[in-house]
């Protein structure tokens, strides 16, 4: 263990994440319920509003400093916008920040998606509680 | 809060031998409780309203059935806007439909024409929704993929070749650039040799709902409202047969309103494009019969059918009361309804197909002028044709085979569905006065008063299902294993379609007129900043082949974009 993962273990850290939308879509009414869900389950939410740039997603995640970025994309740009996001993360040396999406995804893109880093996708009729199980079992403070 | 459980609060002055529903309870409830208890659940409707156990003559007493019933074709048009309804002519079967190019697009068009749809419904991509061109940047990933990719008037072309646009209706749902897709639509008719004034169809144009629910804004609230009362004034005078806003509930109650905030907010939108036209010096009555509505059709199936009864209500008293409008058209609420996407499963995809038909009949027996029946696969991707087709059947098998367009408003006078039917409308206009006292709906928007109403409704909503309280078949009841699960085939967006797309805009802006471009974009932008009607300097900044990108851009200089506050 790292002394700053020790020291945010003794300090009680809380788990910080951004939660946001890529790209054009405006469908949000998931991703304000699962930051709501989140935020109530006593993480540490940012939520991003609409329209972002994975350039956007990626400098705020470093900025807030954050343990994972969880993105919802329910326009069907998911091939193109996740990968994005996680190239722009390893430019800036940033790997250790997960990422987690969620949205209108088939099935069949799921193992690419996986393969290029994404840690878990949620689909359709995912419910808050599979959510917030998989933050506490997957994510952890990264430093102090 | 409903009666909840399977018992019966004590009626006071109640005797045995009493007649109505207190003698009924007495003399029969009673007995039959003590002994099989009702189910453990809270009755209550998906939107959460409280439902009676029964209705009986008691909960129409009050109602004056000339004043709040009358007759079809009879204000307040609460049995529907015509008197022989579906004996007359069924509604419209308009099924939403859009993707890639639109050469593909078009091909899909003349499929739907060839199966017996009778009006056509564009939908567009992503980027032409939000008015950017396919080059765009924020465009990446997108062209092409949730509907057709439009950049030009050469698109437009191609989209309607072959379709005589004097002899179809098409509804387009656009909003933010609305002006500048309808101006493309003229454009293209001028080119077949269609006069104008004979086309019909319907441009979404419902901005107010955009920044409460679908979030594809571009300019604020304000200069939007001044480019709708253009359209509305220019098309008065152009194109008299064109339904200038739909103005829609649908998306307010996919982003997770309740049946009564759709209702509220709905008419409140439509009240704020009244206001608008009247203080655009308009005369009420010169565009209120072309306004037009579009509703959602979500699983509750009374609650959905005394939703649309209720609209017709309140609208009809609003504009006659409220507006003084005198011509009769103003008074009618004309409605397109959709079946909820919101309300269909990844799980199980083929009982979507059972949903629909439920969510349909309600559409019909709440007496809609034109429906669209989603896909069973759509909560998976775009529709596949086969989807598409038995969504198609299905209204056909509930026009022709069911018998329910026999007999006009065949539900009115039940006491249930007459008092569902008040009530919302009460729960609506309570909402609708809230409204009003903020000033009307811009002010509201602006104070995030819908937004955070359908936030907090959408939230409590899931917890119920998270919680068991409401049911999904197939995500927290009667589930199955996913590796047990049906698989549907899915329509795939050919990944070369972006780089086709990108092709076409290329050559355009290589093979057009610059010089004309920038001509009729500066006099557009001059129009913009001062007071004239847009409409005609669209047109011909569509004709130079501008793009949806460039206009928008011109018109941003002066009006502006939105930003909103994002409220969790």
């Amino acid at each position: 263990m790292t002394s700053a993962a020790r020291e945010a273990q003794a300090s009680g850290r809380k788990v910080r994440l951004l939660v946001g939308k890529v790209g054009l879509d405006g469908h949000d009414r998931g991703v304000k319920i699962v930051a709501r869900a989140l935020r109530d389950a006593g993480f540490e939410v940012i939520y991003t509003g609409l329209h972002q740039t994975p350039e956007m997603v990626v400098a705020t995640a470093i900025q807030e400093d954050v343990d994972a970025v969880s993105l919802s994309i329910l326009s069907g740009a998911h091939m193109t916008l996740l990968p994005r996001v996680l190239d722009l993360l390893k430019e800036k040396s940033a790997t250790d920040i997960a990422v987690f999406a969620g949205g209108i995804i088939p099935d069949e893109d799921i193992p690419a998606l996986k393969k290029a880093g994404v840690i878990e996708v949620f689909t359709p009729g995912a419910s808050t509680r599979s959510i917030i199980d998989f933050v506490h079992q997957r994510i952890r403070p990264r430093r102090g | 809060m409903a009666r909840t459980k399977g018992t019966l609060e004590k009626e006071s002055g109640t005797r045995a031998h009493g007649s109505g529903r207190p003698g009924w309870e007495e003399r029969t409830l009673r007995p039959a409780l003590e002994k099989n208890p009702e189910r453990d659940v809270r009755f209550t409707t998906v939107s959460d309203f409280p439902i009676q156990r029964l209705g009986t003559p008691e909960d129409t007493a009050a109602m004056d059935l000339e004043k709040d019933l009358a007759g079809p074709g009879e204000f307040p048009y609460t049995r529907g806007i015509h008197p022989t309804m579906y004996r007359g002519r069924l509604w419209t079967m308009r099924q939403f439909s859009g993707f890639g190019t639109a050469r593909l697009t078009n091909e899909r068009y003349r499929y739907l024409l060839s199966q017996g749809q009778t009006g056509l419904s564009v939908a567009f991509d992503l980027p032409t929704l939000m008015g950017r061109d396919s080059d765009d940047p924020m465009a990446l990933g997108e062209v092409g993929r949730e509907g057709v990719a439009i950049d030009s008037l050469a698109d437009m072309e191609t989209l309607f070749s072959g379709i005589p646009l004097d002899r179809i209706s098409t509804s387009m749902t656009i909003n933010s650039p609305a002006a500048i897709l309808f101006a493309m639509y003229v454009a293209v008719a001028e080119k077949q040799g269609v006069a104008i004034e004979v086309l019909e169809g319907t441009i979404q144009n419902d901005i107010l709902k955009e920044y409460i629910a679908q979030k594809e804004w571009i300019y604020p609230p304000r200069p939007s409202l001044r480019i709708i009362t253009d359209i509305m004034s220019w098309c008065a005078g152009n194109v008299p047969r064109w339904n200038t806003i739909s103005i829609s509930g649908y998306h307010i109650r996919e982003a997770g309103s309740t049946a009564i905030q759709e209702l509220a907010f709905t008419l409140a939108d439509g009240i704020g494009y009244v206001q608008a036209g009247i203080e655009a010096g308009m005369d009420v009555d010169a565009f209120a019969p072309r306004l037009s509505f579009f509703f959602n059709a979500h699983n509750d199936f009374f609650e959905e059918l005394c939703k649309l009864r209720a609209a017709r209500r309140i609208w009809a008293r609003v504009m006659r009361d409220r507006f003084h409008a005198r011509d009769e058209r103003s008074w009618k609420l004309r409605t397109h309804v959709q079946t909820a996407g919101c309300s269909l499963t990844a799980q199980q995809p083929y009982n979507n197909i059972v949903r629909v038909t439920v969510q349909a009949l309600a559409a019909v027996l709440g007496g809609t002028q034109s429906l669209h029946t989603n896909s069973m696969d759509e909560t998976l991707a775009l529709p596949t044709e086969e989807a598409v087709t038995i969504a198609l059947r299905t209204q056909q098998i509930i026009a022709e085979e069911s018998g329910v367009a026999g007999t006009v408003d065949p539900l009115g006078g039940s006491y249930f569905v007459e008092d569902l039917t008040r009530k919302m409308e009460e729960a609506a206009l309570d909402l609708i006065h809230r409204i009003d006292a903020m000033g009307g709906i811009v002010p509201a928007i602006e104070a995030g008063f819908p937004q955070r109403e359908i936030a907090e409704a959408a939230y409590v909503y899931q917890m119920q299902i998270d919680a068991g309280e409401k049911t999904v078949v197939g995500v927290n009841k009667h589930t199955i294993p996913a590796e047990d699960d049906h698989r549907i085939p899915i329509l795939k967006i050919d990944e070369g379609i972006e780089k086709d797309q990108l092709d076409r805009l290329r050559a355009l802006k290589a093979s057009r007129d610059a010089a004309a471009v920038s001509r009729a974009l500066e006099a557009l932008r001059k129009a913009a900043a001062g007071k004239e009607n847009l409409m005609p300097r669209i047109l011909d900044a569509v004709k130079a082949y501008a793009t949806v990108g460039e206009i928008c851009a011109c018109m941003k200089t002066v009006f502006g974009e939105y930003r909103e506050t994002p409220v969790l």
